[in-house]
């Protein structure tokens, strides 16, 4: 099969106005991913599928990730100039001194899906597309690609269903492992589960911090909440 | 003719029914409780510790308290609380150690991961008890077994871990007598219960 | 027209110009306690009469949120959790993530370990496809005979596996880099004598079963799943070779070291639910002959990576698919590392789940008691489905 760089020229040449990005993978597992716009998504990927030289006829794995908006801090060089002082002779040049500052700045957030297409004509794969949406919050509509491969379409569920992405074009888009009147989507770095206290005779982490919460004053003894 | 398939089947089923009454490869049902098959000696079922003294496990723990198990057990069922002396000195040796056995998955994992052979694997699964919350619940008290019963239960485990413990005692003696001026005489191998103290000092986990 | 209504009594002349008995659908949720949906299924399947026009599936009833569960634990606390997805075939379940952690990090794995671990791989392949056709039979109504006698055999294959990893089902056995434990002779010898007699099982079980007219006449051109549509549903595995493609990881990826081993791949002609049982049970016998090879052929040396770490592993920041062809499918684990001790991500790719795909495809037309067999031929797992 052809190397990624490859089927990045050739889909940059078929669709000159939504070319996809190359997303290096870093480690070495060395599965490197195409990064798709998603107003071309549906054509690209009816592409990938009938095209003769891959023929990629299956989806194996549709994942949603989180990447939740990080702030970042950099640090930026920038050259000053600075007027010469006041009681400097005339025709002085103005000094340039270059200097260091930390800035911080805010990368949004947004929700990737993850296609691994395989093919079983050929017998090759994985060609890894990637969708993101525009935030997690209003702007999270992706194109279905289920019209495509109908493997997508209980998987595109799952996504919809725990992270919240809407897959526009899905023939059937409910929640699929949650109850249909769930509200939020828990696979979200940000959820916050409700608070379902029990007793557990060996808290940590979490259920220690519930207990605190609920029985503010342990025993003495081994520092555990009194039982129930 | 139709329905040779049939009588093919019950032919099958007349050879089991005529066989389970004489034949032991189609006996195949244990009357528990009164029977009881055997164990294999790897089998495993929740966890208990290793005390070296028969008469005083309890006294004897190899556990050091140094919550590696406490960490890497993934339901997180161990609670364990370092004994401090008056000063808050710690005293390597656990104050409080928990597992609730209603929780506890017996994947084995706290076993692999402890430096100090301090915890193992039982075999007891008939501990049904009405109580839900601290019915399953065992201290350091309950869990505390001997290294004979270690002996007892998985003797094959039980002899390599007694010999990996001799071998590095061994390096540890030799290791102090080339440091030592005075040349110190190794101690001799110790027999399949050393009678030890304490647990030895062991390298950061 | 109301069908509670009293019969008219305007004289036998009369016709009813619409036939109570034909003017309503009903709607039958084979809900999730039922013996026959392999777990907390539902199938919401709407009848016209007896006809299937409709049929959804429900999922969620064993969701244990084990994807959100691996963000916070680390890889190595992961692997017993692993077990209890498709909890019949632990070892298979192990090796998918133990491949796909080793992809991601770069982890070698020493001759013996591959060796072993194919050859667990395929008696827990002996073993499902042994559960399938009981638990088939035992949808279509024999009530206990080829369970029981399917069951006896399973019960030898677990004996093994809890002589070796000392745990029947939940064997967390595979670690990044190799095996936990190192199977000793005695046990290899065990494993022998199991495949010497099996043979014998299979052909007892096929004299049995496979010809039985009965059978015949309730599985054959129930369900028929054509091979085009399958291979765009996703769907892997036995299911997908009982409509005659040709695919099986084993060939196409070669994972492990199964180029060495030859073995046959049997395909089905027609898609239908006796071709998926006949499917699995050649492949008992294929799964049989890579045994033999591979305990001639196994080596000595160490079973796990001197190398690996079993605490402290931090694989680097990347991303990696690892699958394997488990006995029910296409099993992958998707993870992305961010350098921690925990994945930012953790995904399993379900076979169950997605060749659950087509089950209103092939179940329309049929009747329930039909349906109840063709989801019995598409071998799921609960576990599996919902994570």
């Amino acid at each position: 099969m052809e190397a990624i760089e490859q089927l990045h020229a050739r889909l940059s040449a078929r669709f000159p106005d939504a070319a996809p990005t190359v997303v290096l993978n870093p480690g070495p597992a060395a599965q490197h991913s195409l990064l798709v716009p998603a107003t071309q998504a549906r054509a690209i990927a009816e592409f990938l599928r009938d095209d003769p030289e891959l023929q990629l006829d299956t989806c194996s794995n549709v994942t949603g990730i989180d990447w939740p908006e990080r702030e970042v801090t950099e640090t930026v060089r920038r050259t000053v100039t600075e007027p010469p002082a006041a009681d400097a002779p005339p025709g002085t040049a103005p000094a340039a001194k270059v200097v260091e500052e930390k800035v911080r700045r805010v990368v949004p957030g947004h929700l990737e899906v993850v296609y691994h297409l395989y093919s079983v004509a050929r017998g090759h794969g994985p060609v890894i597309l990637r969708l993101r949406t525009g935030d997690r919050g209003e702007k999270v509509a992706l194109p279905s690609l289920t019209p495509v491969w109908r493997a997508c379409e209980f998987q595109e569920r799952e996504v919809f269903d725990l992270f919240g992405v809407v897959f526009t074009g899905h023939p059937d888009l409910r929640r699929l492992l949650m109850w249909d009147e769930f509200r939020n989507h828990p696979m979200r770095k940000d959820y916050v589960e409700p608070d379902d206290y029990e007793w557990e005779p060996t808290p940590h982490d979490r259920i220690l911090a519930q207990a605190r919460r609920h029985y503010p004053v342990p025993p003495t003894g081994s520092g555990e909440p009194a039982p129930r | 003719m139709l329905g040779t398939g049939l009588l093919h089947g019950l032919k099958v089923t007349a050879r089991n029914l005529v066989g389970s009454f004489h034949d032991p490869a189609r006996m195949v049902t244990t009357q528990y409780p009164e029977e009881r098959t055997r164990l294999p000696e790897n089998y495993r079922n929740f966890p208990f510790l290793l005390g070296d003294d028969p008469a005083d496990p309890l006294g004897t723990l190899r556990c050091v308290a140094c919550q590696i198990c406490e960490k890497e057990c993934p339901p997180q069922c161990i609670y364990i609380v370092m004994e401090r002396d008056e000063k808050g000195k710690a005293q390597k040796r656990p104050k409080v150690f928990d597992i609730d056995l209603s929780v506890c998955m017996s994947c084995q994992i706290c076993v692999e991961v402890c430096p100090f052979d301090a915890i193992k694997m039982d075999q007891e699964f008939e501990i049904a008890t009405a109580d839900r919350f601290t019915g399953l619940l065992r201290h350091k008290e309950d869990l505390a077994r001997s290294n004979a019963y270690y002996h007892q239960l998985h003797p094959t485990e039980a002899a390599a871990v007694d010999a990996a413990l001799a071998e590095q005692k061994a390096r540890q003696a030799a290791a102090k007598a080339a440091k030592a001026p005075a040349p110190a005489a190794a101690p001799p191998a110790p027999p399949a219960v050393p009678p030890t103290p304490l647990p030895p000092a062991a390298p950061a986990p | 027209m109301n069908p509670a209504a009293p019969p008219s009594r305007a004289g036998a002349s009369v016709r009813a110009v619409q036939d109570p008995f034909h003017g309503d659908l009903l709607e039958v949720s084979m809900g999730p306690h039922h013996p026959s949906t392999h777990g907390v299924f539902r199938m919401i399947a709407t009848l016209d009469g007896e006809r299937i026009v409709r049929l959804k599936p429900v999922f969620g009833y064993l969701h244990r949120n084990h994807e959100k569960l691996g963000e916070s634990t680390s890889y190595l606390a992961s692997m017993p959790y692993t077990d209890r997805l498709d909890y019949l075939n632990s070892m298979t379940n192990n090796w998918a993530y133990a491949l796909a952690v080793e992809k991601l990090a770069g982890q070698a794995v020493p001759e013996r370990a591959e060796h072993v671990r194919i050859l667990l791989a395929e008696l827990t392949r002996l073993l499902n496809h042994t559960c399938l056709a009981g638990f088939l039979l035992q949808d279509t109504g024999c009530s206990g005979t080829p369970l029981m006698y399917a069951f006896r055999e399973r019960e030898a294959i677990l004996d093994l596996f809890e002589a070796l990893s000392g745990s029947r089902m939940m064997c967390n056995f595979q670690r990044f880099g190799g095996c936990r434990v190192d199977p000793s002779p005695a046990w290899m010898e065990a494993v022998s004598a199991l495949v010497g007699r099996y043979d014998r099982f299979l052909d007892e079980y096929e004299e049995l079963i496979t010809g039985n007219e009965i059978l015949l006449a309730r599985t054959q051109g129930v369900g028929v799943l054509p091979a085009a549509l399958a291979i765009n549903a996703g769907i892997t595995g036995p299911m997908l070779r009982a409509s005659g493609v040709n695919h099986d990881l084993r060939r196409v990826d070669g994972y492990g070291l199964y180029p060495r081993f030859p073995f046959r791949i049997p395909l089905g002609d027609h898609g239908d639910t006796y071709d998926r049982y006949m499917v699995r049970m050649l492949e008992m016998r294929e799964s049989l002959g890579i045994l033999r090879a591979v305990l001639r052929d196994l080596p000595g040396g160490p079973i796990i990576d001197p190398k690996a770490k079993l605490r402290g592993f931090r694989p680097k920041p990347g991303e990696a698919y690892g699958r394997i062809e488990g006995p029910k499918g296409e099993i992958g684990f998707y993870l992305v590392s961010d350098g921690g001790p925990n994945p930012y991500r953790y995904r399993v790719r379900p076979p169950s789940l997605i060749n659950l795909t087509v089950l209103e495809d092939l179940c329309l037309g049929h009747t329930v008691a039909d349906a109840v067999i063709i989801l019995g031929s598409i071998d799921i797992v609960l576990g599996e489905v919902d994570r």
